[in-house]
C-alpha cells in the first residue's frame, strides 16, 4: 500500500502561505506605525531625477512587450508538459521519449520560426 | 476541518471575484482576481488534485495576470477617458446576467450530487499518477496541444510583428 497523500498533508505550506503573507502586512504597519510623517506639497509630489514630472504613468505602451511575454506563456506552459513526463521518465520508456521527441520538435519549430521572424529582436 | 476551509476559500472565491465586476480600478482588479486564483488552487488542494494547484498558481496567477496587466496597461483607460455606459445598455446587461443566473441555479437545481469530494484514490492528482494517464492514455491530446502551442506562436507573432521588408 502506496502512501496516501492526502490534503492535510499541505498543512505545512498554508502556514508558510500566512507567515509570508503576515511578514508582509506586519512589516506594512509597523514602517507606517513607526516612520515619520510629513504630508507637505512637495514631499507628497513623485520625485524623478530632479525634473518635474508631466502627465501621467498611464501611457500605452509597445506591443512589443506584449508579444514577448506571450511567448514566455507558451514556453512556460511547455515546460510544465515536461514534468509530469520527467517523474515517469523510467516507466514510460521508449514511448515516452519519441512521444517528447514529436512534441518538441513541433515546439522548436515554432521556435525556430520566431528566430527567424526577428519577434524576439528589439529594433 | 476541511467543511470549514472549503467554505472559507469559497467566500474569499466569491468575494473577490465580486470585487473584481465592481471596483473602478482596472489594476485593483487584476490583483483581485489573483486572490480568486489562489481561492482556486486552494480548492483543488481539496480535490485532490495537488499538480494542478501548483500549476494553476504558477501558469494562471504568475504568467496570465501579467499577461492582463499588459494588456490593461496597453488600452490607456484613464479615468477621465473612461466611457459611461448609458442606463439602457446597463439594464440590458443586468437581465441578460439574471438570465443567465436563472438558467445556472435551475440546472444545478434538478442535477444529481456527485457525492464525496474526495476519489478513491488519494493519490489521483500527484505529478506521478497524472504523467502515466498523460502519457499512456491521452497520448495524442498531448501531441496534438503541440501543434496548438505552434499555432499560437505563429498567431502572435502574425499579430504583434509588424512587417519590415
Amino acid at each position: 500500500m502506496q502512501h496516501q497523500d492526502l490534503p492535510s498533508d499541505y498543512f505545512p505550506m498554508v502556514i508558510q502561505f500566512i507567515v509570508a503573507v503576515g511578514f508582509i502586512a506586519t512589516t506594512m504597519v509597523a514602517t507606517h506605525l513607526l516612520g515619520p510623517k510629513r504630508k507637505s506639497k512637495i514631499k507628497l509630489e513623485s520625485f524623478e531625477c530632479g525634473i518635474e514630472s508631466q502627465g501621467n504613468a498611464r501611457i500605452p505602451f509597445s506591443i512589443k512587450y506584449f508579444l514577448v511575454a506571450i511567448l514566455f506563456v507558451l514556453f512556460d506552459v511547455e515546460v510544465i508538459f515536461m514534468y509530469p513526463w520527467a517523474v515517469n521518465f523510467k516507466e514510460l520508456g521508449t514511448t515516452g521519449i519519441a512521444e517528447m521527441f514529436v512534441f518538441m520538435v513541433l515546439l522548436l519549430t515554432g521556435f525556430y520560426y520566431i528566430i527567424k521572424k526577428g519577434a524576439l529582436k528589439w529594433e | 476541518m476541511t467543511l470549514s476551509i472549503f467554505y472559507f476559500l469559497s467566500f474569499l472565491a466569491i468575494l473577490s471575484a465580486l470585487m473584481v465586476v465592481v471596483s473602478k480600478n482596472p489594476i485593483h482588479s487584476v490583483l483581485y482576481l489573483i486572490i480568486t486564483f489562489f481561492a482556486i488552487a486552494g480548492h483543488y488542494v481539496l480535490l485532490n488534485a495537488q499538480f494542478l494547484a501548483a500549476v494553476h498558481v504558477i501558469v494562471y496567477a504568475g504568467a496570465i495576470m501579467v499577461l492582463f496587466l499588459y494588456v490593461i496597461m496597453m488600452l490607456n483607460l484613464n479615468a477621465e477617458v473612461e466611457p459611461h455606459k448609458s442606463v439602457w445598455l446597463k439594464s440590458a446587461a443586468t437581465v441578460a446576467g439574471g438570465t443567465l443566473m436563472v438558467v445556472l441555479v435551475g440546472a444545478l437545481r434538478t442535477s444529481a450530487s456527485v457525492g464525496s469530494p474526495l476519489p478513491a484514490d488519494a493519490n489521483i492528482g500527484l505529478i506521478k499518477t497524472l504523467g502515466k494517464t498523460l502519457y499512456k492514455d491521452f497520448m495524442l491530446p498531448f501531441e496534438i496541444s503541440s501543434i496548438l502551442f505552434l499555432a499560437a506562436m505563429v498567431g502572435a507573432v502574425m499579430l504583434g510583428k509588424k512587417e519590415t521588408k
